[in-house]
């Protein structure tokens, strides 16, 4: 029988992340995709967080996920706000369009 | 005291007139110049007696200026005969012109400037004149130098101007780099430059050679040539002469002081203040010989063509001036310094004569379009004829005495350059003749050819103009019966008179010779001048055609004598133009492509360049910067991990 361990809990976080962290560097289309991207990101580093508190028999790692979640849950609503204040002036939110940081 | 006015009252006229020119006013200028510069003639007669007549020259010493180890230098006024009679030809001449100069630059509205620059060119002279080391005397030189080119410039709107100015300045330079050098190689020589100093030596260094990149010359040769070299560009002799024609741009007083009587026979003074040193350069003194009779033939030759009643007048100065040097070359420096004192008179004459025919009509220069003025400035016609007589050498004015003394001597010298000179001298003795008598028929004479409004209204000159040309006229008329003696006279007489501020060898007094030369000798300039007036009376009086028949006979000659024998041209195409095509390389391959390629210009592509690569990495795409961010990050951790392994492998 598999058994389900920690690393398996690990290589679980460890691919969320590098979607999270592709899902920034390749997506051309809009916006939006970014956000979820880096809520995908904070989960895995939730997942992390969380096998090693149970690994370790430490509450303060699932102490800090809560915390992490409301953070995400806060940068999120604030994301989406920009985006819709954004969109109404550009009329866009594709990524190709939104490069005014450039010199 | 008398000699510090004679000296520094011009100084003081300039500094007054100069720097307060504005709270005195065009009138307070005129009237401080006037009276600085009268004053310092007036001084300067009083010292001639005191100094000449009383046999005892003097050495003043005014400052220390220069003590560098060996080398010392003083202000000092250095008073003997010599540098009295050059002081008495400067004063007396710059007095005539000032006063002149008020009622010629009535009209002119920087009139006070004017008489500033004069006052200043009459102290730099001076200063040059009284000099006792090489390096005041060169102070002096390049003093008249700048006056000489505000003044030719003086009328700085006219293009022509500021060109002669600057031509006469930088043809000015070679002459005087020639002098600079003069002056180092005296004091290799001597190890001094004072003049007590190196003319006591002379006669000991007379054998000793100088090396120069490894050559053994003779060291006074070179010295005397070297010194030469500046008395051609200062006095306009054949080589370095184009300046003097065209500094006629100048208001036509400045050309009667500066580029006829004064500065431009500074370099017969130097050669004369160095007598004892040339005296033991005979080789140099040969060069002075030719040069100069190559000078006096030229110059009249390019004088019987000319148009422009100054440039005929000043051609015939550069003429005079090779008379006075080539006199120089056979030793006969009491007789250069004769004609230099006499033709400063009646050349001046001249020139403020012209420059009251000039004035009458209304600043027209070209004799082509003058003629028949006699009846409306009959005072100034009677002037430019005492003026005219004296300069052909027509007896008992001024110039028959000095001209006729200087033939005698090259004839005397019995050498083969003495009689190139004499011949030379003769062949420009009856060219002087005919041009002084062209001068005065196309002028005076005939039908009036210009325009009749400038004609009906031409009008003599104010008195204020007229008397300085009556002093000069006098000086034109008595100076050559009157000093004949004292400068030219037999040994002893001369001996009294020049102390020992001239120095000539017994074997080389040529001006003792000339006085035992065979009577056709002394009448063939007379003869000369005679023929060349009545030439020009059939010219330009008798067969009105015959000019027109000459020019057409002898077109080829006509061309090189009209055209200056080309010496502009050639200068144009050797000097001018190479260096105008030097500059131009340097500028554009030099600076613009060598220094501002890689300079300014280099560095700033480079890192324009630079900050274009660079700028591409900010693209705007937050994935891309995340992306790099991460790289780093992931690189950073690699690296952490990795150290220890790989310095532990190092």
């Amino acid at each position: 029988m598999l058994e389900i361990g920690i690393a398996h809990y690990l290589t679980l976080a460890a691919i969320l992340f590098t979607i999270g962290v592709f899902g920034i560097f390749l997506n051309r289309r809009n916006i939006i995709i970014i956000l979820m991207s880096i809520e995908l990101m904070l989960l895995a580093v939730n997942i992390n967080f969380v096998t090693f508190s149970a690994h370790l028999g430490d509450l303060t790692g699932q102490i800090f996920t809560m915390f992490t979640l409301t953070v995400a849950a806060a940068e999120a609503a604030i994301g989406l706000a920009i985006l819709v204040i954004f969109f109404r002036r550009q009329g866009s939110i594709a990524v190709e369009d939104v490069s005014h940081l450039k010199g | 005291m008398i000699p510090y006015i004679a000296v520094f009252a011009p100084l003081v006229a300039f500094v007054l007139a100069g720097l307060f020119g504005r709270y005195l006013r065009p009138a307070g200028c005129q009237i401080v110049t006037c009276v600085g510069v009268i004053g310092a003639a007036i001084a300067t007669l009083f010292l001639f007696v005191d100094v000449v007549h009383g046999q005892s020259p003097m050495i003043l010493h005014v400052m220390d200026w220069i003590t560098v180890g060996t080398f010392k230098v003083q202000w000092a006024l250095r008073l003997d005969q010599l540098a009295v009679v050059m002081m008495c030809v400067v004063n007396i001449v710059s007095a005539c012109v000032h006063v002149y100069s008020v009622g010629y630059m009535q009209d002119d509205p920087h009139k006070g400037r004017f008489m500033a620059y004069l006052s200043l060119f009459t102290f730099a002279m001076l200063m040059l004149v009284t000099s006792d080391n090489l390096l005041q005397l060169f102070f002096g030189w390049e003093g008249v130098g700048v006056a000489s080119y505000l003044l030719i410039g003086f009328y700085n709107y006219k293009d022509s101007a500021n060109a002669a100015a600057i031509k006469a300045f930088i043809i000015n330079r070679v002459g005087d780099l020639g002098l600079a050098l003069g002056i180092f190689a005296t004091f290799v020589l001597f190890d001094s430059i004072n003049f007590a100093d190196i003319f006591a030596q002379a006669p000991a260094k007379a054998d000793e050679m100088i090396s120069i990149w490894g050559y053994q010359l003779h060291g006074l040769t070179v010295i005397g040539l070297l010194l030469f070299i500046g008395a051609v560009g200062k006095s306009a002799q054949l080589g370095l002469h184009t300046w003097l024609p065209d500094a006629m741009e100048g208001p036509t007083p400045v050309s009667a002081l500066i580029h006829a009587a004064t500065m431009v026979t500074a370099g017969v003074f130097l050669i004369a203040r160095f007598s004892p040193l040339y005296e033991y350069a005979p080789d140099a003194l040969q060069v002075v010989c030719v040069l100069g009779a190559l000078t006096a033939f030229v110059a009249a030759t390019i004088g019987l063509t000319q148009f422009d009643i100054k440039r005929v007048i000043a051609y015939s100065t550069m003429s005079q001036l090779g008379y006075m040097f080539f006199a120089l070359g056979v030793s006969a420096y009491s007789a250069a310094i004769f004609h230099l004192m006499t033709h400063a008179f009646f050349k001046a004459l001249l020139f403020l004569g012209a420059g009251s025919v000039i004035h009458a009509m209304h600043h027209e220069q070209d004799m082509r379009n003058m003629g028949g003025l006699w009846k409306k400035i009959p005072i100034t016609y009677a002037l430019m004829w005492i003026g005219s007589l004296a300069l052909a050498g027509i007896p008992f004015f001024a110039g028959y005495y000095s001209k006729d003394m200087i033939l005698e001597t090259v004839y005397a010298d019995h050498t083969g350059f003495g009689l190139f000179a004499f011949w030379m001298g003769i062949a420009a003795a009856v060219m002087t003749a005919f041009y002084s008598w062209r001068l005065i028929l196309m002028t005076f004479h005939g039908k009036p050819r210009g325009d009749h409004h400038t004609h009906d209204h031409a009008h003599e000159s104010p008195w204020i103009m007229l008397a300085p040309l009556f002093v000069l006229a006098a000086g034109a008329l008595l100076a050559g019966t009157y000093f004949y003696h004292d400068f030219v006279g037999d040994v002893a007489q001369r001996a009294v008179f020049w102390g020992h501020s001239l120095f000539v060898l017994p074997e080389n007094d040529t001006v003792t010779a000339a006085h035992h030369v065979p009577s056709w000798v002394k009448l063939l300039p007379i003869f000369v001048a005679i023929m060349g007036i009545i030439v020009a009376y059939v010219y330009y009086i008798w067969q009105k055609d015959l000019p027109e028949k000459t020019v057409r006979a002898f077109r080829p000659l006509h061309r090189l004598f009209y055209n200056k024998w080309y010496f502009d041209e050639l200068y144009d195409a050797l000097f001018v133009k190479t260096a105008q095509r030097i500059g131009q390389a340097f500028w554009l391959y030099g600076d613009r492509d060598l220094i501002d390629g890689y300079g300014p210009n280099g560095v700033a592509s480079v890192s324009k360049r630079i900050g274009t690569w660079l700028s591409a990495f900010q693209s705007g795409f937050v994935s891309q910067y995340a992306f790099v961010m991460v790289a780093g990050v992931i690189t950073l951790l690699l690296w952490l991990a990795f150290r220890g392994s790989l310095l532990g492998m190092g």
